[in-house]
């Protein structure tokens, strides 16, 4: 028997909602589950607050559990000297609600800089200076390193994050991120939210994953609700989904050959995806489908010929993008700058349970369509690309294979679209505590969404969790060896969201 | 590639026509820099992008400025890596805590004359972060705006006529 299987049952049932279970557990249960991450038995899903309790979410496929930890005195064992992916995870939840990961070997602030005016804002919520605490960063010392600090605003059109390279000449020995400037508060803004508005806060966690967030959170509250959407919305809601990743690979495969100095492709895909998400204006009336995925359904249907632009945009792209494809794998210069660059080892990938294509560049192949798996993936037939190399050139080869693979899936959910209403009828009201999680695969890899609902129809409590969170510390190892200059380009092939991770 | 730059050369260009700049902004700027005896730039003014707790949507679309429907570079306007090169200051995001001395500190190294435009409806008034522990709120609580675009996103077209109408009056207030 699994594991996770055997200790959610020694543990106290709490909920068995469709899908998943959650159990609590002694600290005895919480430090061996953590010993089974760490050796590699499954991985971890989230770690979060939630009042006097964190609540850590375990993925023993095809197994999901939630175990939680009831913290009255306000403290819990830390799993992060054991099993480093939940340490920054750790640090965000005594900053957000005061619980104190106990024997943590990392015991810095992560996302409260000192800057609030509160401390522990979802917990005690006591006033405190904002005049910004201080910072320790690892040191690497000797006569030849230097410190390049970078950020938090950078040199191009991007999010603010601060980056402290230490480094043996061109050599990178040592990176070290500290994160949190986009910090917005979004847990305690979703804390007694009606549902409408909470989807609204949720398809703003990160921009350009707007309909993979509005969609894991409208899948949690209807899995809370124990209610489905209509099949209809289902497809159109894959239809969002596809084209909000195919418009972002766009994106990144452009930007990537853009900061190894080859304007050509990234041109190119610049129009495409401007014709993605002028097609996404036609036919839902945003470019990037904001708002559109609502809890029940979606908030319209298709705009009139909007099937015809969706076939136009898949002929398009199917006709140029392998022109652009031939030239990135022709081009010596930009390879010479791609291939065994940023290599990412598997083992570490397997250890973070890292998604999306930093896991599937280095052979992790997890795809939340696939398993859990979530309507109507099941109806279609896709390939989740897999390599094994690691490096820049493997995550933009896993963006292009997983954009064909798009393509692909446009056309079968056009084909097979079936009728009917888009939105069910008022959802109904909540039992007072009800809870529901949900995985989903949106383009950067998969994003959990977990909700408590009050009876009275608003949100009790909701943590959605990016995959950056698993991404982020990877790209430190990553970058190891490498020289400065290619540190854009490895950035760029992780494309980690700040905002989402920063909540 | 030869194929490729052989038939970008000979298709029509993918650039549109210029959207006109924003006409009730242009009214409110006009005034606004006259007072200010601002002195004129010429028509082309180096942008510094500065995202201050943007959800990232407003970025996806200034990126798209520079995509070759728009072509932001046709006006004169182009995006510059530093603040010290810069006339405009384009901000996004409503100001969180974590970011406001950063804000600060990036439009005090812009050297004057400057302008600030507030980009989205978060930059505008602080979007739906408005109330939270962690947001300073727009970023005209911070730093003085000349100019406020709204969207959530904002358009290209929508950032194109705002950033236009700074450009018409700048050549107003000269003359």
């Amino acid at each position: 028997m699994a594991w996770l299987q055997q200790t959610m049952e020694h543990g106290r049932p709490v909920c068995a909602a469709a899908g998943y279970g959650r159990a609590i557990v002694d600290d005895a249960a919480w430090i061996a589950v953590a010993q089974q991450l760490a050796s590699g038995q499954g991985s971890m899903l989230g770690l979060w607050g939630d009042g006097e309790c964190v609540h850590l979410c375990v993925l023993q496929e095809p197994l999901i559990g939630i175990l939680t930890h009831a913290c009255p005195s306000r403290r819990f064992p830390a799993i992060g000297g054991l099993y480093p992916p939940a340490l920054r995870l750790e640090r965000a939840i005594h900053d957000l609600y005061g619980l104190e990961p106990v024997a943590s070997p990392d015991r810095r602030a992560w996302l409260d800089h000192g800057r609030w005016g509160v401390h522990q804002p979802l917990g005690r919520n006591q006033a405190a200076a904002a005049d910004g605490a201080p910072y320790a960063f690892h040191a690497a010392e000797g006569p030849p390193m230097h410190l390049i600090p970078v950020g938090p605003v950078h040199a191009g059109i991007i999010e603010p994050g601060h980056f402290r390279f230490t480094a043996n000449g061109e050599t990178i020995v040592r990176l070290e991120q500290r994160l949190g400037y986009v910090h917005k508060g979004i847990e305690r803004i979703m804390r007694g939210a009606t549902l409408e508005a909470a989807a609204r806060v949720a398809g703003r966690v990160s921009g350009d994953s707007t309909v993979a967030y509005a969609l894991a959170f409208a899948r949690a509250v209807e899995a809370a609700l124990g209610v489905m959407a209509p099949p209809r919305a289902d497809w159109l809601r894959a239809v969002m989904a596809e084209l909000e990743r195919i418009a972002n690979h766009l994106g990144d495969i452009g930007a990537i050959c853009n900061d190894a100095a080859f304007a050509l492709i990234h041109a190119h895909c610049g129009v495409l995806r401007e014709e993605v998400l002028r097609a996404a204006e036609t036919c839902f009336g945003h470019r990037l489908m904001m708002d559109r995925i609502v809890p029940g359904g979606i908030s319209a249907d298709l705009q009139p010929h909007a099937a015809d632009a969706l076939h136009t945009l898949i002929d398009s792209i199917g006709q140029r993008f392998p022109e652009l494809v031939e030239l990135y794998d022709r081009t010596a210069s930009l390879q010479d700058r791609t291939v065994a660059t940023g290599i990412l080892k598997p083992a570490l990938v397997r250890h973070y349970g890292a998604g999306g294509f930093v896991g599937r560049a280095s052979g992790r192949a997890f795809d939340a369509r696939k398993a859990p798996g979530y309507p109507p993936y099941a109806d279609l037939t896709f390939d989740v690309p897999v390599r094994e190399q690691g490096d820049v050139d493997a995550r933009v080869w896993i963006r292009i294979e997983e954009l064909r693979q798009s393509l692909s899936l446009l056309a079968q959910l056009l084909a097979q679209l079936p009728r009917g209403v888009v939105r069910l009828p008022p959802l109904p009201l909540a039992r007072h505590g009800a809870e529901g999680l949900a995985v989903v695969e949106g383009f950067r890899g998969d994003i959990l969404a977990w909700v408590r609902l009050n009876g009275d129809g608003t949100v009790a409590h909701s943590h959605l969790r990016d995959p950056s969170w698993f991404q982020w510390p990877l790209l430190e190892a990553a970058i190891e060896g490498n020289i400065v200059a290619d540190f854009p380009l490895c950035n760029k092939s992780f494309n980690c969201s700040y905002s989402g991770h920063d909540l | 590639m030869r194929t490729l730059l052989l038939k970008s050369l000979l298709q029509a260009p993918l650039t549109e026509p210029a959207p006109t700049a924003d006409d009730a902004e242009l009214d409110r700027l006009a005034q606004s820099l006259r007072s200010a005896g601002h002195r004129r730039l010429g028509r082309s003014l180096a942008i510094r992008e500065v995202d201050a707790g943007s959800c990232n949507g407003c970025e996806l679309e200034i990126h798209a400025l520079n995509n070759a429907f728009y072509d932001l570079e046709r006006f004169g306007l182009r995006f510059v890596a530093s603040p010290r090169h810069a006339d405009v200051l384009l901000v996004t995001g409503p100001v969180t805590k974590n970011m406001r001395e950063a804000l600060e500190r990036t439009w005090a190294a812009t050297p004057d004359p400057k302008w600030v435009v507030a980009a989205g409806d978060c930059a505008r008034g602080c979007g739906v972060f408005a109330g939270s522990y962690a947001c300073v709120g727009s970023v005209a609580a911070v730093i003085p705006v000349d100019v406020a675009i709204a969207g959530c996103p904002p358009t290209p077209t929508a950032l194109l006529k705002g950033l236009l109408a700074l450009l018409e009056c700048s050549d107003r207030s000269r003359a």
